[in-house]
């Protein structure tokens, strides 16, 4: 379902996202490879979350490039719960349903394939029974394991997730891990912002450190150590109001990087 | 028995079997409540319940100017008031879109804007009983032409409606979702705002432009008290506008009171009884009841 080979399913070249001129991604480069199973780890405000809605192409691009190989309909983009609106009079089964967005947009049939993909998306985050529930009475960690289901659903090439274990209790968060291993196995890209450095360690093979640059990227192992976790807290406390425009020649970073 | 009869004959029926004026009335609001409650409780899902009276306001200027060009002609006025609620609400998108100011907000400036041009077109070229025709309306004056237009609009809102309900509710409910998974879900929006503008200028003969908002927002506001879910909701608001309208065109038949005003009251009535009877009102949280072990 996705390409085996090794060619990058998002390509980022020298990245700069700001907010009223100051950076929260600065010069980023580098690739996530098809089929990689990526965290993206850092202090709180060293940019993980801008990076994901980046790639989203829920921001805009203000310098360098950045390019995604599959097309808007085949990306999963969980953002952090508190988005959604709890009160909707929606039911569980509606919301799995909107996972049908990318295959139908709003006027396409939904045929037998694609509710038989909902009964297994509800059954595989373990919510059958609860379909008819509205999503208001759900426990937070029950919310999640729907927007896990949508995902399922959307049967996305490239997944990317916000921070999904939040407020979530083990249990869950090992049931939905298990899907992401899944995913993983499928040869399906994801990257998924984390807190958690034992989750990290124990399922992530790949790992970008980020403190609004770079600190590391690569396995896990060597990019999560002592030193560079240390290095990344410090980065992401400097804060200048009046820092001076960036003088970093894009070109010149192209050209190293080349 | 039969005086029974014969009163409910007298004060229910007879006003709609006598007259044409109250029978054009009737219809009139029954189709603005078949299609603007439904617009309404989309609206308080989006928590932009307050649009309705920005847009009611913003589409002012273009009525004004419309009245000006050609008098007490319906047609030009409800053409400029379509326009002037869509450029609004267009802006409005745009401004939201380009900078980083929230929806509410944009749509707030433009609006008071909008109001300002309006209020001081129709001060220049009208008399003050222009003005309140236009904010307050008068259902017992809509005529063929009148009804014509209200049908005409609330058929094709209500399809409208239908056809573009799947995208309306995802944009509703998560925006980021439908954000994510394509560059067009500004247009379900927009789309949507068009909507409400184009039934607002058709409750503007009926109703008033002001009054319009109140068969749109209460009905919603109170059908969303009744039900958990959206499809039950939006069949109960355009009930309880429906209700809300026959009663109040009798009302204000037999207490000689203006009719806009009359019917938005018994939409309140109603209102205040769901607030005190419905299932997510005062009266069934108050009354304890036991709960179930699981």
């Amino acid at each position: 379902m996705v390409n085996p080979t090794a060619s990058p399913m998002v390509l980022l070249r020298n990245l700069t996202v700001s907010y009223r001129q100051h950076p929260a991604l600065h010069h980023i480069s580098g690739s996530f490879a098809a089929g990689s199973l990526t965290a993206v780890v850092g202090p709180n405000g060293s940019g993980k979350s801008t990076l994901l809605k980046s790639i989203a192409g829920l921001l805009p691009v203000e310098r360098g490039a950045l390019n995604v190989a599959a097309p808007r309909q085949r990306i999963a983009y969980l953002p952090q719960v508190a988005d959604i609106d709890r009160s909707f009079p929606i039911n569980v089964r509606d919301c799995a349903l909107l996972g049908c967005w990318g295959a139908t947009g709003g006027w396409g049939a939904v045929n037998r394939a694609l509710l038989d993909r909902v009964d297994a998306a509800l059954h595989a985050v373990g919510l059958e029974g609860f379909e008819r529930r509205n999503i208001g009475s759900l426990s937070t960690g029950q919310l999640q394991r729907v927007m896990f289901a949508r995902m399922l659903v959307q049967d996305a090439e490239l997944i990317l997730l916000d921070e999904p274990f939040n407020a979530i209790d083990a249990k869950t968060t090992a049931a939905l891990l298990a899907l992401v291993r899944q995913w993983h196995q499928q040869r399906r890209t994801v990257i998924a912002v984390l807190h958690d450095d034992a989750v990290v360690r124990s399922h992530f093979p790949a790992t970008l450190l980020l403190a609004r640059e770079l600190v590391g990227w690569g396995a896990t192992s060597k990019v999560l150590t002592a030193p560079n976790l240390q290095r990344a807290r410090a980065m992401a406390e400097a804060w200048d109001e009046d820092a001076d425009v960036c003088g970093v020649n894009p070109l010149a970073v192209q050209a190293v990087i080349a | 028995m039969m005086t029974l009869t014969h009163w409910l004959w007298d004060t229910g029926f007879a006003p709609f079997a006598e007259f044409a004026f109250m029978r054009r009335a009737l219809v009139a609001t029954l189709a603005l409540s078949l299609s603007a409650a439904p617009l309404g409780v989309f609206l308080t899902l989006r928590r932009m319940s307050l649009l309705g009276d920005a847009l009611s306001h913003a589409v002012l200027p273009g009525v004004a100017i419309g009245f000006m060009i050609s008098g007490l002609s319906l047609t030009a006025m409800a053409l400029g008031g379509v326009l002037a609620g869509m450029l609004v609400a267009a802006l409005a998108g745009l401004v939201t879109r380009f900078t980083t100011l929230k929806e509410d907000a944009s749509l707030a400036a433009i609006y008071l804007l909008a109001l300002a041009l309006g209020v001081m077109l129709i001060s220049g070229h009208g008399t003050q009983l222009d003005l309140l025709h236009i904010l307050f309306g008068s259902a017992l004056g809509v005529d063929t032409q009148g009804l014509l237009m209200v049908a005409g609009v609330a058929s094709v809102s209500v399809l409208l409606l239908a056809a573009m309900y799947r995208g309306l509710v995802l944009e509703s409910f998560d925006p980021a979702f439908l954000g994510a998974a394509g560059r067009r879900g500004w247009l379900w929006q927009q789309g949507f705002l068009m909507l409400v503008v184009i039934n607002l200028v058709a409750g503007f003969q009926t109703l008033g432009t002001l009054m319009a908002v109140g068969l749109m927002m209460l009905p919603a506001v109170s059908s969303r008290l009744w039900h958990a879910t959206l499809a039950a909701q939006l069949v109960n608001a355009s009930v309880q506008a429906m209700l809300a309208s026959a009663v109040g065109l009798l009302l204000s038949y037999h207490l000689d009171t203006p009719s806009g005003p009359t019917i938005i009251g018994c939409a309140g009535a109603l209102y205040v009884a769901s607030l005190l009877l419905a299932p997510g009102g005062w009266l069934p949280r108050a009354r304890r009841r036991a709960h179930r072990v699981a």
